[in-house]
C-alpha cells in the first residue's frame, strides 16, 4: 500500500464497518463524499471535476444537459414527456429539442460563458441510445471543439450493449444507466412496455429483457473501464425493499456508484404512478434506505433530479439564458483560457479545504460521546459558507459526530426574501423543511427569520459567513461538544 | 388502410420515423405525418410505427383511405 503524501487524521474508532477504507484513507470509502484519499488514482482523476460523480466537485463545478434525445424505446411508469413546463424541475422535462450543430454550440457558448463547466452530458428527454446517431454526433462535434469537456451519457440500459464500443471510441468515460430492478416481478410493476427488436414487448417479459440487457451492458462497460454510475427510483410499496438486493447486483458488477432517488409523483404530471396516486417516499425513507446501501459502495446523496437540458451548478440552472433563437444568431469562439485558470483555482481551494477540514478532525479526535446532529448550511457554491439565508433556494444537510462532517443531502425550500422583504408564509415552510437540525449557518440573515427559527428551536449561526463549510461545521460541533460537558475530562 | 398520426396528441419525440420499415414517415411543421402511398401497415408484422408511440391512441388507422396495394 503506498503511503499517501498528505497526512490526514484517521478517525479510527468511528470507521463504518464494511467500508472500503484502506490504511491511509482519510474519511472512510463509503459516503457520497468520497475525495482524493478515498479511490485509486486513475478514478479520482475521472471523477474529481465531475459534479455527479464527485460531492466535493459538486461545490466547484457546473453540468450541463443537452437535449438531442427525444425519442425512447421503453415506458416507465414515473415519466411522462407529453407536458414541458420552464419552471418545473425534473428528469424528462425540457424546453426546447436541440439538433447535434445546435447543441455543440451551445456547449461552445455556456462553456464561454460558465468557467466551471466541465461536464456535457445527454440524458434524454428520450433515452440517450435510443438516439444513438443523434447522440453519438452530438459528442464527436463537442469533441472535436472542446476537447477538455468531459462527455457522458444516461440510458434505460436497452440498447447499451449494442453501444459500448462507440462510447469506449468516443472517450465517454461517464455512464448512468437506471436500474430499478433485477426481479421481472418488480420490473413488470414499473414497466408497462418496452420496444425491443421490432415488437413491443409486455409484462414480465418487457422487464426481463430489459433487465438482462441491463446487466449486460453494465459487465461490459466495466470490463473497458468505463466509470458506471447506477441510478433507482426509490418507489414505496413497489421496489423499496428491493432495492438492496438491486445494490449487490450492480455492485458485485463493478458499478462505480448508486444513486438511489425518490420517485417524483404528482397528479399533474400526468404520469401513471402520479395519476393513480402512487406516492415518494419521506426524506426519512429515502435516508434509511440510502444508509442501509452504503457498506462498500459509493452513494451519491447530492443528486438534484435535475431536467434534460440544466445547465449550471448543482442545484441552480442556467439554462433559461442560453435559448435556442439566442444561441442560433450566437458568434461563440472557442477559448480554454478561462477555464483551465479556474481548475487551477479550484485545485488550490481543495487543497486548503482539505487542510483546514483536516486541522479540524484533529482537534476533535479523542472527544467522548456518539452524538449525532443535523445541520443546514446556504451556499452559492466553493464549499463556502456564502449565501444569504434569504436567498437560498435549497439547504445542504450536514451530519456531524466525532467522525466529522457528512454531507447527507439537500432540501429544496422557495427563496424567503422578495427583494428587501420576506413572506412569512414561505417563512413557515422554510423552517418545516429544516426542523430536524439543530442549526443553520448561513453568511446573514435578517432579525425575523433569525426569531423564527430561534423559536422553532434551530440555533442561528452566521459567524462562520465566507469560511469553508466542512472546517467551521467541525469546529462548530467541537465547541457545541465542549461546552455541553465542561467538567467530564477535567475532573 | 394505412396508419396516420393524431397530430393534436404526437409529442413530435421523433421515435416512429427511424423505425419505419417502408421510410414513410417525416416531420411536417412541428409534427410528424405518414406518407399513406408508403404504409403498408408493416404487413407481416406488427405496425412499428404504433409499436414504439409512447403515446396512446396517437397512431391510428386511416379508415378514409383504402389498403396498401403493392
Amino acid at each position: 500500500m503506498s503511503p499517501k503524501v498528505i497526512p490526514i487524521f484517521v478517525p479510527q474508532a468511528n470507521q463504518a464497518p464494511g467500508c472500503g477504507a484502506k490504511g491511509g484513507a482519510g474519511k472512510s470509502g463509503c459516503g457520497s463524499s468520497a475525495g482524493e484519499h478515498d479511490l485509486p488514482p486513475e478514478v479520482w482523476a475521472k471523477v474529481k471535476d465531475h459534479p455527479c460523480y464527485s460531492e466535493q466537485a459538486h461545490h466547484h463545478f457546473a453540468r450541463m444537459h443537452v437535449a438531442v434525445a427525444p425519442a425512447c424505446n421503453i415506458q416507465c411508469n414515473y415519466c411522462n414527456r407529453k407536458y414541458d413546463c420552464a419552471n418545473e424541475s425534473r428528469p424528462g422535462v425540457v424546453s426546447e429539442k436541440l439538433t447535434p450543430e445546435l447543441a455543440a454550440k451551445k456547449v461552445l457558448a455556456v462553456a464561454a460563458e460558465i468557467p466551471q463547466l466541465s461536464v456535457v452530458g445527454i440524458a434524454g428527454p428520450g433515452d440517450a441510445l435510443a438516439n444513438p446517431d443523434k447522440t453519438f454526433r452530438t459528442f464527436n462535434l463537442i469533441q472535436k471543439e472542446a476537447p477538455d469537456i468531459k462527455l457522458c451519457l444516461s440510458t434505460n440500459g436497452l440498447m447499451l450493449p449494442d453501444h459500448v464500443q462507440a462510447i469506449a471510441d468516443l472517450n465517454v468515460d461517464h455512464v448512468t444507466i437506471t436500474i430499478n430492478m433485477v426481479d421481472p416481478e418488480v420490473g413488470e410493476q414499473i414497466y408497462p412496455w418496452i420496444y425491443y427488436n421490432r415488437k413491443r414487448w409486455k409484462g414480465r417479459d418487457a422487464a426481463r429483457i430489459l433487465g438482462e440487457r441491463q446487466m449486460e451492458g453494465l459487465e461490459m462497460l466495466t470490463a473497458k473501464g468505463i466509470l458506471v454510475k447506477v441510478n433507482s427510483v426509490m418507489i414505496p410499496g413497489v421496489n423499496d425493499r428491493h432495492l438492496a438486493e438491486v445494490n449487490q447486483a450492480v455492485k458485485s458488477r463493478g458499478a462505480f456508484l448508486h444513486n438511489i432517488m425518490p420517485l417524483i409523483s404528482d397528479p399533474a404530471h400526468g404520469t401513471h404512478y402520479g395519476l393513480t396516486g402512487q406516492r415518494g417516499p419521506t426524506p426519512q425513507e429515502l435516508k434509511e434506505l440510502q444508509d442501509s446501501c452504503e457498506g462498500g459502495m459509493n452513494l451519491m446523496r447530492h443528486c438534484r433530479q435535475c431536467r434534460a437540458d440544466a445547465v449550471g451548478l448543482l442545484g441552480e440552472d442556467r439554462g433559461a439564458e442560453f435559448g435556442t433563437d439566442k444561441i442560433a444568431a450566437m458568434d461563440v469562439a472557442y477559448d480554454p483560457e478561462p477555464r483551465l485558470a479556474y481548475r487551477e483555482f479550484v485545485e488550490r481551494e481543495r487543497s486548503d479545504q482539505d487542510a483546514a477540514r483536516a486541522s479540524e478532525l484533529a482537534a476533535l479526535s479523542g472527544q467522548a460521546g456518539d452524538e449525532k446532529v443535523l445541520v443546514a448550511v446556504t451556499t452559492k457554491g466553493g464549499g463556502r459558507i456564502n449565501q444569504h439565508f434569504g436567498h437560498a433556494g435549497e439547504f445542504q444537510i450536514y451530519e456531524l459526530s466525532n467522525a466529522g462532517s457528512k454531507f447527507v443531502g439537500h432540501r429544496k425550500v422557495e427563496n424567503y426574501c422578495q427583494g428587501g422583504w420576506g413572506e412569512e408564509d414561505i417563512l413557515e415552510d422554510v423552517t418545516a423543511a429544516i426542523k430536524d437540525c439543530a442549526a443553520v449557518f448561513t453568511s446573514k440573515i435578517g432579525l425575523c427569520p433569525r426569531k423564527d427559527l430561534a423559536t422553532a428551536g434551530i440555533e442561528v449561526v452566521d459567524g462562520y459567513a465566507h469560511e469553508y463549510i466542512e472546517s467551521s461545521l467541525i469546529a462548530w460541533f467541537r465547541q457545541r461538544t465542549e461546552s455541553a460537558q465542561p467538567a467530564a475530562s477535567v475532573a | 388502410m394505412p396508419y396516420k398520426i393524431i397530430s393534436s396528441t404526437c409529442t413530435a419525440c421523433t421515435a416512429c420515423e427511424p423505425v419505419c420499415p417502408n421510410v414513410a414517415i417525416r416531420e411536417k411543421n412541428g409534427t410528424y405525418i405518414i406518407d399513406p402511398k408508403k404504409c403498408t401497415e408493416c404487413e407481416g408484422e406488427d405496425p412499428q410505427c404504433v409499436e414504439v408511440c409512447p403515446v396512446d391512441g396517437c397512431v391510428v388507422v386511416d379508415k378514409s383511405l383504402p389498403r396498401y396495394a403493392a
